[in-house]
């Protein structure tokens, strides 16, 4: 449950940030890290951003969140 | 991902296990606290690459598998009451509660809803001003920074038909409940890496202190569990007992203060029962004073009532990391994913779930 996902800031209105997921975009807020700017990469979890990520090592981990997921689909392929 | 990525990646994983390799001698005993890690362990097949020697075992992983039975039943008799909308995380749905589940209560025509951020439970209450709604609230320290702000969003919008049914739970006393039972023998922590993200590195400063055991705080990926692993083995090796963080790129050492401040003006912590672990000091929230308004456990006077665990399933016993999932007779006969008895198979994050559907490496 405590699941944090690392997306981008694309745009900042007021308390809330619109942050791309890998191509799916959301709504997050910032009341509990404002301290972040366009092009920033934040974790989120449940609708709110929780903290800033260095952008090296946020690519990182998006990059492979895709490879478990390949391997995943893969896998999946292979037991059906 | 370019091809010299994953080869880089793929050179890491290697280069850490061999080191792991090289540096285990002996018998060491990990416990992962947090079900996110229990899953990325299991998904990564990071078991049967470990050595014999190393044994990772489960602890109390996830806020829904820690939630009594009695809480859930409180929920269901709050969505009984009439105008009364009752909101939850959709992990909550199945776990089954005394003589019903909240899933079969909304099959019946109570209005449950799930909801992805508390901020919904803000939007919904301004729109349906005339429902009562009602936000069951699980979590860990992850999550009760969210639950706060919306509590302060609700506040400042002047809404007054929301309330919240507070279950959270509070991960450092919970460990050093583990620790302090002389059942549980373990030589260090794989710590939860995004309950650190809010709490920071201090408050398990205890484990090492004055239990001389060690702690990594660790990130989710195959390679930081990995990174985890070998840090943990390092202390041992150098007779070390130390709280270090691995998950660098998101754990800052005094964690988010924000949040933890906003959490604390809303709420304060109290005694909280936890499933399999009993009663636990200091180890629950409520909301303070200025906010008891919004406590429906106070405001629906419907009192908490101790329920028993179903017979047979040793949920309790495995959230103290006492039992695995095939010590458990329920397991995969009677208790399934498709028909869960307790809590561990019922939560994707709990230990029977992840047992269930990678297998049983070892």
């Amino acid at each position: 449950m405590c699941l944090g996902v690392p997306g981008k800031v694309i745009s900042i209105e007021g308390d809330l940030a619109e942050v791309d997921f890998s191509g799916i975009r959301r709504k997050v807020s910032l009341l509990i890290c404002p301290d972040v700017r366009e092009g920033d990469y934040v974790l989120v979890h449940v609708g709110f951003a929780i903290q800033r990520l260095d952008e090296e090592e946020a690519l990182e981990t998006l990059t492979l969140f895709e490879e478990i997921e390949r391997s995943y689909l893969e896998s999946t392929e292979e037991d059906g | 991902m370019n091809q010299q990525k994953r080869m880089d990646e793929a050179d890491r994983a290697s280069i850490i296990l061999k080191e792991i390799l090289r540096l285990a001698h002996g018998h060491i005993r990990l416990m992962e606290v947090c079900g996110t890690h229990t899953v990325s362990i299991f998904r990564s097949g990071i078991r049967s690459l470990l050595p014999e020697g190393i044994e990772l075992i489960s602890g109390p992983g996830c806020p829904v598998c820690v939630t009594p039975v009695g809480e859930i039943d409180r929920a269901i008799a709050l969505a009984q009451i009439k105008d009364v909308a009752l909101l939850t995380f959709g992990d909550l749905m199945r776990v089954p509660a005394t003589s019903s589940s909240l899933n079969q209560e909304r099959a019946m025509g109570r209005d449950i809803r799930i909801v992805t951020s508390p901020l919904d439970a803000v939007e919904i209450a301004q729109r349906e001003a005339q429902r009562r709604i009602i936000f069951f609230a699980v979590g860990f320290e992850t999550t009760s920074p969210a639950i706060a702000a919306a509590v302060k969003e609700a506040r400042r919008r002047g809404i007054s038909n929301l309330y919240l049914l507070s279950c959270q739970r509070l991960i450092p006393p919970a460990i050093r409940a583990l620790v302090s039972s002389r059942d549980l023998k373990i030589d260090g922590f794989i710590l939860p890496g995004h309950v650190s993200v809010i709490i920071g590195k201090t408050p398990y400063s205890f484990i090492a202190r004055e239990f001389s055991l060690m702690g990594v705080i660790t990130g989710f990926e195959a390679l930081d569990i990995l990174e985890g692993v070998y840090m943990l083995l390092c202390q041992k090796k150098e007779g070390r007992s130390e709280i270090e963080v691995q998950y660098r790129r998101a754990v800052k050492e005094e964690g988010n203060q924000l949040a933890l401040e906003i959490m604390e003006e809303v709420f304060e912590p109290v005694s909280a029962r936890w499933r399999g672990l009993g009663m636990i000091p200091e180890s629950g929230l409520t909301l303070r004073e200025e906010f008891k308004e919004m406590d429906a456990a106070l405001v629906f006077d419907i009192p908490y009532k101790d329920k028993k665990d179903p017979p047979g399933c040793l949920c309790g016993e495995m959230l103290q990391g006492l039992k695995s999932p095939p010590d458990c007779p329920l397991f995969d006969t009677r208790c399934t994913p498709e028909m869960p008895v307790g809590p561990c198979m019922v939560s994707s994050e709990g230990s029977c779930a992840a047992f269930h559907k990678y297998g049983v490496s070892r």
